[in-house]
């Protein structure tokens, strides 16, 4: 896997996070063939692994990453963060959404011991998965030494454009690259198959482990060495497997610390490689003959529309409160309450990807310390929910701070990889503490009661919402328009520009990831007081690649990108629960397609219809006046004739 | 609304400003400045020293080490080997933001603008910058909008460079030589006491270069500053300058007044026998 990861970054400068998605796909596809269509294993294999997964790696290549090479990495992060939420969520869709007990195996039965060593038996699945990922390496370091392909490969990494002017295909290699990475994608997830105890199409992303090893291994090689990855991958299986034998079971250590232990090598393989801080700075001496990346469409707005955009604001705010307090039925109230946090909760993605242009993929996580600390304030400690709201954010945006101190030396995919690592740390360790998610039962929060005034109802809940929101979105504006936002403003633009103007780029930060943690936090206890039970799982990191996606597809550059997002999000979702059960998921899929635009349109396609909608308007008004100012003449000379 | 002469709340020297004695301690003085990139020495045991409201210039054919000099003074570089002095004090274990809030400017070769900003924004970041008096508790009372000084402040610095015109303009629709003035422009906003400019008339035609070199007297006569310019244009570093210091390979090969040092034969060699 971590060769995998490597390979494709070296060639194509994407880190792609959709391997995961590549490796279930195939892993999914042999399983189908092999135990539900009884082909024989190497039928099954071929079809998998020789095409199923080299035609996805392809058509990524050929529909998407072709047509984006010299976007920055955080584009194209984002990109494949929308392809690892598509693809296995597209699986359910076509093949239904049944969970499959029948695991079937490659090479040798893992249910057969085979030899003991030392005193550790020996099994199919280990013999299986050693001899052919040994045999895999050798034969791609064989590739890449000794063949003309590899040659190429090599310098493609260096240079796209030097090797062009070499007579190398460039594109061709790099689709090449693509299909090699995909294969290697599909068959660690047909090695790892056996792991597995069953396979449930609707929860696709349990390539956990194997992400966060893949992912340590090849930050291990600096994301440069195919040798270093592979033995690193190697070494991390081996290590987590003799911690895993050797600490007494049951111990705090086996218990608490060792569950973090992959987590926490990753974080510290991140930041202390100092070969990585540099990854993002092209090494291409030709990269400047590319055009820049498209700036995004600024919406400048008519004065004159100022007033009746307002006061249609207001009539829109005021016409979904009475309506919701009226004639709509008591399950879409539900609905868009859950929108309006939702929306809060995306405006801590505004903030912090939006202003600060960084991908930070923890937000469910901090949503979920939110949470759970008032879940756990109000359900075992008797606070009031809003006061153990308040706290949650508050404790939230001191997490947030760790978080942001903890990375603050770096940016760009390194933060991003970080802030993955943790949200990845919180929901397979933090949260499954009774003391934190609530254990197996979860905890089932109350609804807030000010005084007298009780919000239990949903349309009451609803106001309460609605308020709380229209605060944070007018905080939000002011601290986008103010000094923080201009100097957030400033280091998206240049960071280097922004230092040598005296900004302390590190503070900027800081407070940005503070007020986000906290936000999201906040918006979670509300959130869950509005959905009464939370469990452990529902803050998840696939919510965390959720949000992202969803915020950047609206927009997320602006407040009501965010507000448009959560509504859109749940109102698409309440519209899929009327449809088969096996479209679920469909409203990730759309989002994550809508993300693949970012590339494009990095304000997001809502607000670039709006700004484009802003010129047309502006266009009309100016011709308008234009024929006023025309006519005014004429007009003054007849009043004179008569 | 304090002086706009004065920034950084430190007066300047109340004596003319365009004498620099020696007995007085230098505006910036680099000493031994060395730098290594993974084997290659970018720049050897390079000294200078820039005076009160002095203009220097840095010249040298391309790869001398120009701007990685510059990257050293701001701090962008902080792996260099020798000591940076300003106004006498050593500022080699300070960050770039810090070191620009000392009064040291700069202007970019590669120019590093703020592309989803209008001109005039670039100018108010920096003034907010400069004034240090934002602070989050003032945008979340929504009190973070650029003020009525601030806005002054920056409509000078447009009028200064010539940039009134595009004022509302984003950047990202300006061509190079008005993002070098943008660039001039946000670093003049800082009021800044050294004024680091790297190849501020690449980009320009001659008439726009020529209003940039009487820009550049202007600023040092008026607001005292002095000023380090790296510049290929020798006619424009006549112009400016009082005195230049040649670069090649990383080593200082001359310096003194630009009439002698262009008459320099191991100058001539170096420098100008490649254009020649």
């Amino acid at each position: 896997m971590a060769v995998g990861l490597v390979l494709t970054y070296r060639a194509t400068g994407v880190f792609n996070l959709a391997f995961g998605a590549q490796a279930f796909t195939a892993a999914f596809a042999y399983d189908l063939l092999n135990q539900y269509q009884h082909w024989p294993q190497w039928a099954a294999f071929v079809v998998s692994v020789i095409v199923i997964s080299p035609a996805l790696g392809l058509a990524f290549d050929r529909f998407l990453f072709r047509h984006i090479p010299t976007a920055s990495t955080t584009v194209k992060v984002i990109s494949s963060l929308g392809l690892l939420i598509a693809i296995p969520q597209l699986i359910p869709i076509i093949f239904g959404s049944e969970q499959r007990h029948k695991i079937g195996y490659l090479w040798l039965n893992p249910a057969t011991v085979y030899f003991h060593l030392g005193s550790t038996p020996i099994n199919g699945q280990d013999i299986s998965t050693t001899v052919i990922t040994v045999v895999a390496v050798l034969a791609l370091v064989a590739v890449f030494r000794w063949s003309t392909i590899g040659l190429e490969m090599r310098a493609v990494v260096e240079s796209r454009r030097l090797s062009q002017l070499q007579g190398v295909n460039s594109s061709a290699v790099a689709a090449g690259a693509w299909a090699l990475s995909s294969a290697l994608a599909g068959l660690s997830g047909v090695l790892l198959l056996p792991a597995q105890n069953s396979l449930d199409p609707t929860a696709p992303l349990e390539f956990t482990t194997l992400l966060v090893a893949g992912m340590t291994a090849a930050a291990l090689a600096s994301m440069r060495s195919i040798s270093i990855a592979a033995i690193g991958g190697v070494a991390i299986g081996v290590l987590e497997n003799l911690l895993h034998n050797y600490l007494p079971a049951g111990s705090i250590l086996s218990t608490g610390v060792l569950p973090s232990l992959p987590f926490a090598l990753l974080v510290i393989v991140l930041l202390a490689n100092p070969n990585l801080r540099r990854i993002e700075e092209s090494s291409d001496p030709l990269s400047s003959v590319d055009p820049p990346p498209p700036p995004p469409s600024i919406a400048i707005r008519d004065r004159r529309l100022d007033f009746p955009m307002r006061w249609g604001f207001r009539a829109l705010v005021v016409a979904f409160l009475i309506s919701n307090l009226t004639w709509v039925p008591l399950n879409w109230v539900f609905v868009f309450q859950q929108g309006l946090f939702y929306s809060l909760i995306f405006l801590s993605v505004t903030l912090i990807t939006g202003m600060s242009g960084q991908l930070s993929l923890c937000q469910a996580t901090f949503v979920g310390i939110g949470a759970f600390t008032a879940g756990q304030l109000a359900v075992h400690h008797g606070f009031p929910v809003l006061l153990g709201a308040l706290v949650g954010g508050a404790l939230a945006a001191v997490v947030g701070t760790a978080v942001a101190l903890l990375v603050s030396r770096v940016s760009g995919l390194l933060l991003t990889l970080v802030t993955l690592a943790f949200a990845l740390f919180a929901d397979n360790v933090l949260f499954q503490f009774s003391w934190s998610g609530g254990g197996l039962t979860g905890l089932v929060l109350p609804r807030p009661q000010i005084g007298p005034l009780n919000f239990a109802s949903d349309r009451s809940y609803l106001v309460l919402g609605l308020v709380v929101l229209l605060l944070f979105t007018f905080l939000v504006r002011f601290v986008q328009r103010g000094t923080t936002g201009r100097f957030l403003a400033a280091m998206r633009g240049s960071p280097t520009a922004a230092a040598s103007l005296g900004i302390n780029l590190t503070r900027a930060k800081v407070t940005v990831f503070m007020l986000s943690a906290g936000l999201a936090g906040l918006g979670g206890a509300l959130y869950a007081s509005s959905q009464g039970p939370v469990g452990p799982n529902d803050f998840n990191y696939v919510f965390s690649l959720a949000f992202v996606v969803i915020v950047i597809t609206t927009g997320s550059r602006s407040v009501e990108g965010a507000v448009q997002a959560g509504m859109a999000y749940v109102i698409l979702t309440q519209i899929l629960t009327y449809l088969p059960s096996r479209v679920t998921g469909l409203q990730f899929v759309l989002f994550a397609f809508g993300a693949l635009t970012y590339a494009a349109h990095p304000e997001g396609i809502v607000e670039y219809q709006k700004s484009q909608w802003l010129r047309r308007t502006s266009r009309l008004l100016r011709a308008w006046d234009d024929r006023r100012s025309a006519r005014a003449p004429e007009a003054a000379q007849e009043a004179a004739g008569a | 609304m304090p002086e706009p002469t004065t920034g950084h709340g430190e007066a300047l020297p109340e004596h003319a400003p365009e004498t620099s004695s020696a007995h007085e301690v230098p505006l910036l003085e680099a000493r031994s400045i060395s730098v290594n990139f993974g084997g290659i020495l970018a720049l050897s045991e390079v000294s200078l020293v820039v005076g009160r409201a002095e203009s220097v210039g840095l010249v040298g054919p391309n790869g001398a080490g120009k701007t990685t000099f510059f990257n050293c003074i701001c701090g962008q570089i902080d792996t260099y080997k020798g000591q940076v002095l300003y106004a006498g004090r050593p500022i080699d274990d300070m960050p770039a933001y810090k070191r620009a809030r000392l009064g040291i400017a700069r202007t970019f070769q590669r120019i590093e603008v703020f592309d989803e900003m209008t001109v005039r924004e670039h100018m108010i970041v920096a003034e907010r910058a400069r004034s240090g008096e934002g602070a989050l508790w003032k945008d979340l009372l929504n009190m973070g909008g650029p003020s009525r000084a601030e806005l002054e402040g920056a409509e000078r610095v447009l009028e200064l460079v010539g940039l009134t015109e595009h004022a509302d303009t984003p950047v990202a629709a300006l061509s190079l030589g008005y993002c070098r003035l943008v660039e001039l422009g946000r670093a003049l906003a800082l009021e800044p006491r050294l004024l680091l400019a790297d190849e501020p008339s690449s980009g320009l035609d001659t008439h726009e270069s020529a209003m940039l070199a009487s820009l550049f007297r202007r600023v040092r006569a008026e607001r005292g500053t002095a000023i380090l310019i790296v510049e290929h244009n020798l006619d424009m570093v006549a112009e400016v300058v009082d005195r230049v210091v040649v670069l090649d390979f990383g080593h200082e090969i001359a310096a003194g007044p630009l009439e002698e040092v262009i008459a320099d034969p191991v100058v001539r060699r170096a420098y100008l026998g490649k254009i020649a």
